[in-house]
């Protein structure tokens, strides 16, 4: 049963949808109540299933997350909303100390099955720390997993499938994204969570990308294939673990790869696909792999963002310097 | 507002009456009444107005037994650890009545998140000490399995705990369960953000949560001075819920202090604050070295306040023990000590793969690719020996 809906919607439902499966499912965050959080992705859910299930908090982020292990070590399976990117630092001593490391600490005996969701990176021309990618400092931790959707069909399944694990996820929504839509099978089979996927074909240059940047290489692999070039783009959508098989395949065929994300591109994922890839196809790269991605400065001020971020044509400009070589 | 009135406006209990129904009001009371003691340091029985316990012969011998023992366990350790056995260990040297008080307070279904130190309520609540010791011989990070007494991995980031002790107790209450949770945390952690969240949370969902604070005196090097400008157990007022100070160094204040403040979680009136007032005989830990910040004369004074001697002067005073129940104690004692020593140096080291055990529970394509390259790394070891072994036959 295929329904077209914005990405916000489906989170919107795909949190409905768990909070009616189980009922140790509990949403915990700023107003996410009444509110239906500021983005509205909770909407309705505090009327329909109360505030014992969804649950209003005091604007403490480390008090957000250490209550949610505390939950979670009772049994429940806490769905945490962290307002914005900038403002998970204050939880980041429980998540990286504490969340992480507390199955591994009790040689298994204990699992915690905590989701942090977190509306991430830029482009909807807001105030500092409220567009921001820190993803890369949450994958680099072991314990985390780390999935980004980039349409609407994956944050319905995604967020799913995030809740029903059993170790700690951090859900990455790339808010510039929520009012997007697609179209979302309700009643499909999902994929596996940590699998990437060939969002596009091609046949002379890989994109690797995951959450916002997806689109935008949609829209380069479009305007490329103006060109005559064919682009193949593969959505990631996990970064913790990383599918390198899939991006090694897709490697193979094209010759080439260019990495894009958001995020700043010193110590960024793209440095580690790099590597990896490097390793694994080194037989097979025609070009050195490149990145495309934010600078080693602050997030900008908005009225710069769309300068700083990655665009079409930063996108093409790397993949006609790929295929110079 | 005044120190007074707030720890009038702290008490739980409701009794404000000037003579105890035990009709001990007669005997002097002593030290500051801001200070619930039962038991003098000099061995005194006195009665408190909010705290009354009343514990049979048996019970008091008990709690005797509980802090020797535990007293004999952390000597071992420290001795263990000068011996190169373990890597650190932290005493919990004149600790002994603030945890075995509390500890023994909780009932099985309570639950218990403590710091590092809390070797004396692991003890109450039967944790084999050698689990205890495993992350001070560095062959894991805690390894024991929390729910099986209700006692959590010992935390070593400061105050993380009491949130984890927090949300656990939202639990308790939703699933509408007749149990009580504690966290146990030191005055240094009285200052750490988690520790002023942990209170906000709990006052606000009602959580049925115990903060109980040893308060040592010392966290290393800083006094408590440096942590707060108003004694501990006031700042529950500003959170709305009661705080009491306890003396820490008498067991039967801190059983009955403890036991009404798991009452009041347990009955569905919050978290409560209780400051065990005591102090840290030893080190911080055992790289610690405490003469370079506090005075001899300081630990002497503390030293009169002992915890075991005062309740054997109490037990001798009334009778309640003779010599073959210290004899009994004294062979327990060293039973336990052989046990813990064999049982460490016999503790076997972890396998090299267990680096990649548990990290995740659904586990994860990155972890299982590193196992199986480390894997054959090591493999290529003994190809090499096999090959070369193989060469000297020819």
């Amino acid at each position: 049963m295929t329904q077209t809906m914005a990405v916000a919607k489906a989170l919107n439902e795909s949190l409905r949808k768990a909070l009616e499966n189980d009922p140790k499912v509990l949403i915990m965050g700023e107003d996410v109540g009444k509110l239906g959080g500021v983005f509205r992705i909770t909407d309705g859910l505090h009327k329909d299933f109360g505030e014992g299930r969804v649950i209003d908090t005091p604007l403490a982020e480390s008090g957000i997350v250490g209550t949610a292990i505390g939950l979670a070590l009772r049994g429940y399976r806490p769905v945490v909303e962290i307002q914005f990117d900038g403002f998970v630092f204050p939880a980041y001593d429980q998540i990286v100390t504490q969340l992480a490391k507390m199955h591994a600490r009790a040689l298994g005996k204990i699992k915690l099955p905590v989701v942090i969701r977190i509306p991430y990176g830029g482009g909807i021309g807001a105030v500092e720390h409220h567009s921001e990618s820190p993803e890369a400092l949450f994958a680099h931790i072991p314990g985390l997993k780390v999935v980004s959707p980039s349409n609407a069909s994956d944050a319905y399944w995604m967020l799913q499938q995030a809740i029903e694990c059993d170790d700690p996820v951090i859900f990455f929504e790339p808010k510039r994204r929520y009012w997007d839509k697609g179209e979302v099978d309700v009643s499909a089979l999902p994929g596996d969570l940590h699998r990437a996927v060939v969002a596009q074909q091609g046949t002379d240059i890989t994109l690797a990308a995951y959450g916002p940047m997806v689109k935008v290489c949609l829209e380069a692999a479009a305007a490329a294939a103006n060109e005559g070039r064919s682009l193949e783009v593969v959505d990631l959508r996990s970064l913790s673990p990383i599918d390198f098989d899939t991006i090694q395949a897709s490697v193979e065929r094209t010759g080439r790869l260019v990495v894009v994300h958001e995020a700043p591109v010193f110590y960024g994922a793209g440095a580690e696909i790099a590597a990896r890839i490097t390793e694994r196809c080194f037989y097979h790269l025609e070009a050195p792999v490149l990145r495309v991605g934010g600078f080693h400065a602050p997030y900008p001020p908005a009225r710069l963002e769309e300068e700083y971020l990655p665009g079409l044509d930063r996108v093409l400009d790397a993949v006609d310097r790929a295929l110079a070589f | 507002m005044s120190v007074k009135s707030t720890a009038a406006g702290a008490s739980p209990a409701k009794g404000r009456g000037r003579t105890s129904p035990r009709g001990h009001a007669a005997k002097p009371r002593t030290g500051d009444p801001g200070l619930v003691q039962l038991l003098t340091p000099e061995g005194e029985r006195v009665e408190h107005p909010d705290y009354a316990i009343d514990l049979t012969p048996e019970e008091l011998r008990g709690l005797y037994r509980d802090m020797v023992l535990t007293r004999r366990f952390d000597a071992e350790a420290i001795t263990l650890q000068r011996q190169g056995e373990l890597g650190l260990w932290a005493s919990l040297l004149g600790q002994e009545a603030a945890q075995i008080g509390s500890g023994r307070a909780t009932r099985p279904d309570d639950y218990v998140f403590p710091t590092y130190r809390e070797h004396g309520v692991a003890w109450t609540r039967d944790v084999d000490p050698l689990n205890l010791l495993g992350m001070f011989r560095g062959v894991n990070h805690g390894g024991w399995d929390p729910n099986e007494n209700n006692f959590q991995l010992y935390t070593i980031v400061i105050g993380s705990q009491t949130l984890h002790a927090t949300g656990y107790a939202m639990g308790v209450a939703k699933d509408g369960a007749d149990a009580a949770v504690i966290a146990y945390f030191g005055d240094g952690a009285s200052s750490q953000g988690d520790v002023a969240e942990s209170f906000t949370f709990a006052a606000v969902y009602n959580a049925p949560v115990v903060f109980f604070c040893q308060n040592n005196q010392w966290a290393i090097s800083e006094p408590t001075e440096k942590q707060s400008r108003v004694p501990i157990y006031q700042r529950a007022a500003g959170y709305g819920f009661p705080g009491v100070r306890v003396d820490g160094n008498d067991v039967l204040a801190v059983l009955a202090v403890t036991r009404a403040a798991l009452e009041h979680a347990r009955s569905g009136q919050g978290p409560m604050l209780v400051e065990a007032f005591t102090y840290r005989m030893g080190a911080h830990t055992t790289t610690d070295d405490p003469t370079r910040y506090r005075r001899d004369e300081e630990r002497e004074e503390w030293a009169s306040k002992d915890p075991i001697a005062r309740l054997k002067t109490y037990l001798e005073r009334e009778g309640f023990a003779d010599e073959a129940f210290y004899a009994g104690i004294d062979a327990e004692s060293d039973a336990l000590a052989k046990r813990v020593r064999e049982g460490v140096r016999n503790m076997p080291n972890p396998g090299t793969m267990a680096i990649f055990d548990n990290v995740y529970a659904d586990g994860s394509a990155l972890v299982d690719e590193e196992r199986a390259q480390f894997a054959d790394y090591l493999a290529s070891f003994e190809d090499a020996a096999a090959g070369s072994s193989a060469g000297t036959g020819h």
